[in-house]
């Protein structure tokens, strides 16, 4: 008999922790697709034979095979589909923004949604983590060495990539612990720090070191990498830099913080659990400036400290730039959305103490360099509001420990790493991505350029 | 891990740590730090490098117990491992080309104080050095300082020891006695530094400050250690620790230090009780 795809015009919606619930805990809020919903799902994909979806990937999943798999059940060759292009599946499909991407493309969203892949795929992930124990093989060593600077979704990917090819990876990690931003940056609530360290044990198993506590540029440079330690080639996924902050005045007063440092406080050094080591301030009422993902991420940790919390971002709604569903959950939760509003100032009592933040609203004129309308500011519409806390979350500029100690590496202008489109730098043998190239992206651009320099890698040193 | 090879109670509240952390060791220079967690889901603190030994594969920090951290530490034996030991974090000091210089340190600020100190005197340069105590059981590193020395004044707050008084009354005598020098380089609290700083500039001397602000991760990520300079914003982490005294603007770096400080006093007091408990 033929199949019939289900042609339901909703995508099963995903089972969810109560906004009222979950804004005062820090338990992941969506659930995961149950097996019945995953089948369900997976039946309204219609096989295209272009298969657009894949076009939308950064890393090229093999969408329509890997769901024709679900449909039949067979979860684990699903999911070794996702994993033969995939590093780090049970994150992607929690944080990638596949609405920009893979779904994007998808047929079925012309009319209607599009098939959940990004449900779908953290649905395979998690049944195989939950499902089979058994660990990967470690590859035949093919005799070559590589360190990865920086345990990021870059570095993870390149790394997993060239050890499945059984090149001997060592990643070198400067904080305590493996997973770069997914793990000081996103919180626990949308990606679950088991999860990461789950990913990174598989790395483990390929045969991975993980030297953490290493700052390259500081501990060891590149240079020395290559030299004294023997590594034939060196890719640096080191990540964004520097939080950047208004110069507005007040704001070094007490109580203003880069979301990268809250988060980091909240997500890498667990500071909101009670007996925590690290402190944390527990505001009471909080603006976070921004409209990215990482402003939404503050913004909903604040919220789950017991704030109540703010979003002042200078363009409207339609231009916040983080996920739609990143949003969505925000205003579920009850973060209050000003919007088309831009601090001017920040104020203090006597012992610089936020007190309160002085805004201007704004309204959209014409379009900018980056085709979006830029914000004017309205005169005479400055209005005070009441906060003890202000959270930037404005972006970060790189940063400048390994440019600075790594002779003839070129920067463009922005301070990003400049690589061609192999990943390779100005230096031989030396490559990068994700956001140290790029400035702040997604996570699974940085997968996507990891994937690239790692191709690269192996072709050079295989040449040897 | 990062094994404790030796630890030296200097004074009741001041100990000294030498750990094993051979890359290190290797790459440390005067006026840097390390990071350091002591155990799992601890926190994570920076301290400056006291000194190196690059041939044993060590690096000695001299810590102040003020803090439910350093109380932990201070716990720890020798043979113990630290969790987490990170560095050396920061640009090293500007040695080059001075030709007298006077380090003022206040309380365990000199232990930070010691390897600077001492890389002016190996460059060197003609080094005098003032140094503050609040009174005798607290004075450390005397020997030490005075080796590299060629005046070297202890001041201690109740006169229990040296000259009773302030650092910057002291340094003040010095510069006034006619004593030119090319470079001041202040560390201790920051209050201190931002004295000192005050002192020396009606006489246009230049004067560096080793700061020590709030920070995670040490390596420009989080943002906490930022400071206004000169009207712009540095952090201290890569762009410093030291920074010309007269540009930073202390009322600001003062106040912002102390976000954590009531936090960290309930802290504190916990760990004692729970050491207390434990003993």
């Amino acid at each position: 008999m033929a199949r019939k795809a289900n042609m339901s015009l909703q995508k099963n919606p995903m089972p969810s922790q109560e906004p009222d619930v979950r804004n005062h805990n820090f338990e992941e809020v969506a659930l995961g697709y149950t097996k019945e919903q995953a089948l369900d799902e997976a039946q309204r994909c219609l096989r295209c034979k272009n298969r657009p979806c894949m076009e939308g990937c950064p890393v090229m999943v093999r969408i329509p095979e890997f769901i024709e798999k679900v449909e039949a059940g067979e979860f684990e060759e699903a999911y070794q589909i996702i994993s033969a292009t995939s590093a780090l599946p049970a994150v992607c499909g929690r944080v990638c923004p596949q609405e920009s991407q893979c779904e994007k493309y998808c047929v079925r969203g012309k009319k209607g949604d599009p098939v959940g892949i990004g449900r779908l795929e953290r649905f395979v992930a998690d049944w195989h983590n939950e499902h089979v124990t058994a660990k990967a093989e470690k590859p035949t060593p093919n005799g070559h060495r590589v360190a990865v600077i920086g345990s990021g979704p870059a570095g993870l990917t390149c790394a997993g990539d060239l050890a499945r090819k059984g090149y001997e990876v060592t990643v070198f990690e400067a904080l305590h612990l493996a997973g770069g931003v997914l793990v000081y940056g996103i919180p626990e609530f949308r990606l679950p720090k088991a999860i990461v360290q789950k990913e990174v044990n598989g790395l483990k198993d390929l045969g991975v070191t993980i030297s953490t506590d290493t700052v390259v540029g500081r501990t060891i440079t590149v240079d020395e990498l290559m030299t004294e330690q023997g590594f034939e080639a060196v890719f640096i996924g080191s990540g964004a830099g520097l939080p950047m902050f208004m110069n507005i005045p007040g704001v070094n007063y007490k109580g203003v913080l880069s979301a990268n440092e809250f988060l980091t406080r909240i997500n890498l050094m667990k500071a909101y659990l009670p007996g925590a080591d690290t402190p944390i301030i527990h505001p009471k009422k909080v603006a976070v400036v921004g409209g990215g993902n990482v402003a939404m991420d503050a913004a909903r940790c604040a919220k789950r400290l017991g704030a109540e919390v703010y979003i002042v971002y200078r363009r409207g709604m339609e231009e916040l730039p983080a996920r739609k569903e990143e949003v969505e959950h925000a205003i579920e939760e009850g973060i209050i959305f000003k919007t088309l509003n831009n601090p001017v100032e920040i104020l203090a009592d006597e012992d610089d103490n936020v007190t309160k933040i002085r805004c201007i609203e704004m309204e959209l004129g014409e379009p900018d360099a980056s085709g979006r309308r830029r914000p004017i500011e309205k005169p005479g519409s400055e209005f005070e509001l009441e906060v003890d806390c202000v959270i930037m979350a404005l972006g970060t500029s790189p940063n400048p420990l390994i440019k600075s100690t790594t002779e003839g590496l070129e920067i463009n202008r922005k301070g990003g790493i400049v690589v061609n489109e192999d990943g390779l730098t100005s230096r031989e043998n030396v490559y990068a991505g994700g956001d140290a190239v790029t400035g702040a992206a997604t996570v699974i651009l940085a997968m996507g350029a990891g994937k690239t320099a790692a191709k690269a890698i192996d072709e050079a040193l295989s040449k040897k | 891990m990062y094994k404790i090879v030796r630890k030296v109670e200097l004074r009741p509240t001041v100990t000294l740590y030498e750990i094993e952390a051979p890359l290190i060791a290797k790459k440390s220079h005067p006026g840097q730090f390390i990071i350091l967690r002591v155990d799992e889901g601890g926190e994570r603190i920076p301290i400056t490098i006291n000194s190196y030994d690059p041939e044993k594969g060590t690096v000695t920090i001299i810590v102040q117990t003020a803090g439910a951290t350093t109380e932990k530490l201070k716990a720890m034996k020798e043979g113990d491992c630290l969790a987490d030991f990170v560095g050396p974090l920061g640009k090293a000091t500007v040695i080059d080309g001075t030709k007298k210089v006077c380090i003022v340190g206040g309380g365990v600020g000199c232990a930070i104080a010691y390897p600077v100190l001492k890389a002016f005197h190996d460059a060197g340069a003609d080094v005098h050095a003032v140094v503050g105590f609040k009174n005798k059981d607290l004075v450390i590193l005397e020997d030490d300082f005075r080796a590299a020395t060629s005046v070297l004044k202890i001041c201690t707050d109740d006169g229990s020891y040296g000259q009773k008084g302030l650092v910057t009354d002291a340094l003040k005598e010095l510069i006034e006695a006619g004593n030119q020098y090319d470079e001041i380089f202040a560390v201790g609290p920051m209050v201190m530094m931002k004295f000192v700083s005050k002192t020396t500039e009606p006489y246009g001397i230049k004067t560096t400050v080793s700061m020590s602000p709030i920070m995670i991760d040490g390596t420009g990520m989080c943002g906490g250690c930022r400071l206004s300079v000169g009207g712009e914003m540095k952090f201290a982490c890569v762009d410093g620790p030291d920074f010309d005294g007269h540009q930073v603007d202390w009322d600001i770096a003062v106040k912002r230090n102390q976000m954590y400080h009531d936090w960290e006093l309930k802290k504190h007091e916990e760990t004692c009780n729970l050491l207390k408990k434990e003993a």
